[in-house]
């Protein structure tokens, strides 16, 4: 028998403060609610309830890297960030392309219990871009696999992802796209532009980024098929999104937290815990991306948390990992940069970081619900008055490598719970 | 630097300086047996000037010229590491060379000692030189190395807390030359 | 407190002429029949190569024993890209043999920035060149060598020649004139032209020809082979003769114009024989003032109880202050 839950005079969406009843995996009751026997009351004055965050862009390593992360240590961290759900990308070792491999990161996911994992498939054999994976198997799989990604490379041989599009359309998958043209990018280690050139370090220009964005809008409205951009990076990449939308075109995209906060100037230290891949921007580029998230043209935050262990980082920047932590803090840097700037509110966080996120993975029958009577009880309670200083040693993630070491950040996540089980209470793992 | 120092007291005018070259010039000469094999080698800053105005005293005494040339001693200093990096002094060697002649080390003020043990080592690497001499216009005391000087322009009692200030029309920007005995908290020479 | 030399663009003009006085002063010695001085007795300057330089190598290693350092050459064929010793380990072991300065040449850019300010090494530390970043030694004996032929800086006019894009020493030879006040006219293909480069304060022209009458000095970059097949530019030939240095291109220089190159030439690829052998060039010379200009460089950074020049180790610090983008909403 499961611990039944009364979330008292928490505001729903950042609204009226009212309760919430989680019994049995669902929102029993909802309102003005009485005292309810055998219950845990908990006292949610002035804290900010959502649905349950779903991130579609999680590093979690395991199999492969279990040095670097594993699936208990990153949906631990995960549960404490808010999020119920994470779609586990597929560059693991050996690679998310077979429907074995993705069973068993479904599996362990399942086993861990901190939230619900959602393997991401390759599109191609390996991540070489070569041929098509076997991306039915792992449709019909026990881990359901509906987004399907070569994260890390771009699937940029444009017939492939044409054949990638169109075959996903026979269990409503979706291409989530890299978008990285590799021969502008050979040895890319930071944003293109005056910095790059002073610190000698090779560019990563936006048209590298852009380029591959136009294509595959144009390959989505042909197929008809459903593309979805993984962590857009650029002004024009937002444009170029905008215009997809405005056609009509079957496009979705999304954004990290660190993509809206920090800019490419911290490459100056360089220190590689700021090397990422797509590289941090300009602040034009973050102020583009901010307007994008803030009016729907980006339709998620996705953390793309890559957990790296130190030695990766602890060494010369062109030898160092590409990639940052992010789960742990994306809400935060959500708050400070969308809601405490005035750009959005929490129901439009609600939407991008769990509504729409859920939408795009599939999994919108289970996840990015209303908090209503009759939903699964997938809720996140937040105080969005709290500070908190990040270090980075006390992360549950297995590894340290946060880019926001030092930083007071503003909002910490109080409780979580997934289907009515707290994985979370007073901001420690339940 | 203010030219001349707040609380300073003066203990030689232009006269005195003056009259202590001229009386320094004789000596050289005397002891040298006339100024054949004489070559006068100031240590910079002041010491260089110091050396070119007692070259000229030898010209108008002796009628020959010595030649003269600066030793520049900071890297032989044995307190670089006590203070910040400094800028280095002009060295200029005559083209005689120092081989066999005899060298006059000329400073402004004698103290501790370890300003002429350094240069004693700088002139090593550079030659070998028949003997070497050391003319100073204050010898103000307080030795911490078995050096004396050959020649003083005037012995000056101090305490250690107090600072010599030689201040030369040549370098200082000043009307006239003069010595200064300053308080404790003056830049050090 | 300034500590090390990793860039010219750390370095103020004081500093830089501080560093060429001293440089001078030291070339004056350097005719004396004993050229040890005892100034570094008893501290220790480790050479640390990840890249193979017999010419910078030997020329800090001259320069460091002349005045009395111990000199330990370390160099650490792989770095930790092909899973040698990393950086850090390699750090930490100089650490513990009590390096006092360390001489760094590196592939990855910025090398030498994180030996600074990793926190893995209290020891000073001085770039030999990290990746194409920068090369602080090599623009200050050009800066010397080209100071003791021009005079001086101000009204000068200095073109550089060649691979920018890909050239430490070019950056470092932009920040540090531009420091001194000469001007600087980058002339290049625009695909060895790095990005941004507008900003640089230089000029920049894709046409040698118009630089070269008003030049007092010209810099030829090496063209390293490799960049051919990068599509950099279409054939060698075609290089030379729009970028070379031939006999033809340096009789239109003025009459008193010196020819640089930081070495190790090619010889027929960007420059000709005849202009490398000829009584403009100052290569060799370039060469020679290697050895004083870093003898002043360790000697300003290593003998007083604080360096005279150089970069501040806190540099690195306060990132933080900087990561709210302008303009953005607050």
């Amino acid at each position: 028998m499961s611990t039944t839950y009364l979330i008292k005079n928490a505001s729903v969406l950042g609204g009226d403060p009212q309760d919430l009843l989680l019994r049995d995996g669902i929102i029993a009751d909802a309102g003005s609610l009485g005292p309810v026997p055998g219950t845990v009351v908990i006292d949610a004055g002035g804290l900010i309830a959502l649905p349950g965050l779903v991130d579609l862009h999680t590093h979690l390593r395991e199999p492969g890297r279990e040095d670097a992360e594993t699936v208990d240590t990153g949906t631990r961290a995960a549960a404490l960030g808010g999020f119920t759900a994470v779609h586990a990308m597929a560059n693991t070792d050996p690679v998310a392309d077979t429907a074995g491999v993705v069973e068993q990161v479904w599996r362990l996911g399942r086993e861990a219990g901190h939230c619900d994992v959602f393997p991401v498939g390759a599109v191609t054999v390996g991540l070489k871009g070569e041929r098509l994976a076997e991306l039915g198997a792992m449709a019909d799989s026990a881990a359901r696999v509906r987004v399907f990604s070569d994260d890390g490379k771009c699937v940029s041989d444009a017939n492939l992802m044409r054949r990638a599009l169109e075959y996903v359309k026979a269990f409503d998958g979706v291409v989530a796209q890299h978008a990285q043209e590799p021969r502008l990018t050979e040895g890319a280690q930071m944003n293109e532009g005056e910095l790059s050139g002073l610190l000698g370090l090779a560019g990563w220009p936006a048209v590298a980024e852009e380029a591959i964005i136009a294509r595959d809008i144009l390959l989505a409205a042909h197929t008809k098929s459903r593309l979805h951009v993984c962590h857009v990076s650029t002004a024009g990449s937002v444009e170029l999104i905008r215009w997809a939308k405005s056609k009509g075109h079957p496009v979705t995209a999304e954004v990290t937290p660190h993509h809206l906060i920090l800019t490419e100037d911290l490459a100056k230290s360089y220190d590689p815990i700021y090397k990422v891949n797509p590289p941090l921007r300009s602040a034009a580029d973050v102020q583009a991306l901010r307007e994008g998230l803030a009016d729907g043209t980006i339709d998620a935050v996705a953390t793309d948390h890559a957990p790296h262990p130190q030695e990766d980082k602890d060494c010369e920047w062109a030898a160092a990992a590409m990639g940052m932590l992010g789960l742990e803090t994306a809400l935060s840097v959500v708050q400070q940069t969308m809601v405490d700037s005035g750009l959005m509110g929490w129901a439009d966080v609600a939407d991008r970081m769990s509504v729409r996120p859920a939408a795009i993975g599939q999994v919108d029958d289970r996840h990015g619900r209303p908090l209503a009577i009759g939903e699964p009880a997938n809720v996140v309670l937040v105080d969005p008055k709290a500070k908190r200083t990040v270090d980075r040693t006390a992360l549950a993630s297995l590894s340290q490598n946060t880019p926001y070491q030092g930083m007071e950040l503003p909002g910490a996540v109080v409780a979580t719970f997934l289907r009515g089980t707290a994985t979370v209470l007073d901001g420690k793992l339940a | 630097m203010p030219a001349i120092p707040q609380g300073a007291r003066p203990v030689l005018d232009e006269a005195d300086i003056s009259r202590a070259l001229t009386r320094i010039a004789h000596e050289i000469l005397e002891r040298a047996k006339g100024a054949e094999d004489v070559m006068l080698l100031g240590i910079p800053t002041r010491g260089t000037f110091l050396a070119d105005r007692l070259a000229a005293r030898i010209a108008d005494v002796e009628g020959t010229t010595v030649p003269v040339g600066s030793l520049d001693v900071t890297m032989y200093r044995d307190d670089l590491r006590l203070k910040p990096a400094r800028a280095l002094e002009r060295t200029e060697i005559p083209d005689e060379g120092v081989d066999g002649r005899l060298i006059v080390l000329v400073d402004d003020v004698l103290y501790s000692g370890r300003t002429i043990r350094a240069a004693l080592d700088a002139l090593n690497d550079l030659g070998r030189p028949r003997a070497v001499q050391l003319a100073v216009l204050v010898d103000r005391g307080h030795r911490e190395l078995p050096i004396r000087a050959d020649y003083v322009g005037k012995n000056l009692p101090t305490s250690q807390r107090e600072t010599v200030l030689v201040r030369l029309r040549e370098h200082d920007g000043v009307q006239h030359d003069a010595v200064y005995l300053g308080i404790e908290s003056e830049t050090a020479i | 407190m300034k500590r090390h030399l990793l860039s010219t663009a750390d370095l103020s003009r004081d500093d830089a002429v501080l560093i060429l006085d001293t440089a001078e002063e030291i070339a004056r010695l350097a005719a004396r029949p004993i050229k040890k001085l005892p100034t570094l007795r008893g501290r220790t300057v480790v050479n640390l190569f990840f890249e193979d330089s017999t010419r910078t190598r030997t020329s800090f290693e001259v320069a460091a024993k002349r005045l009395s350092a111990d000199v330990i050459n370390f160099s650490a064929k792989g770095s930790s890209v092909s899973k040698g010793e990393s950086l850090k380990d390699t750090a930490l072991t100089l650490e513990a043999m009590g390096a006092d300065a360390v001489v760094v040449r590196h592939s990855a850019s910025g090398a030498a920035y994180r030996l600074a300010t990793a926190g893995w090494s209290s020891s000073h530390v001085v770039n030999a060149g990290d990746g194409t970043h920068e090369h602080p030694t090599q623009a200050l004996l050009d800066a010397f060598t080209m100071r003791r032929h021009l005079g001086g800086f101000e009204e000068r006019r200095v073109t550089v020649v060649g691979d920018v894009l890909h050239s430490r020493v070019a950056r470092s030879n932009v920040h540090l004139l531009a420091t001194l006040g000469a001007r600087v006219t980058l002339a290049a293909p625009p695909t060895l032209l790095p990005v941004g480069v507008e900003s640089w304060p230089c000029d920049v022209s894709y046409d040698l020809d118009a630089a070269i009458p008003g030049s007092d000095a010209i810099m030829m970059l090496r063209v390293q082979r490799e960049r051919m097949n990068g599509g950099f530019f279409p054939t060698q030939r075609e290089y030379s003769r729009r970028y070379g240095l031939d006999a033809q291109r340096m009789a239109k220089l003025p009459d008193k114009a010196i020819v640089m190159h930081p070495g190790p030439m090619v010889r027929g690829m960007e420059i000709s024989a005849a202009v490398a052998d000829s009584d403009r060039s100052v290569i060799v010379e370039q060469v020679a003032n290697g050895v004083s200009v870093r003898m002043a460089v360790l000697y300003l950074l290593l003998s007083g109880s604080e360096s005279a020049i150089g970069s501040d180790e806190g540099q690195a610090q306060n990132q933080h202050q900087n990561t709210e983008p302008k303009g953005a909403a607050a």
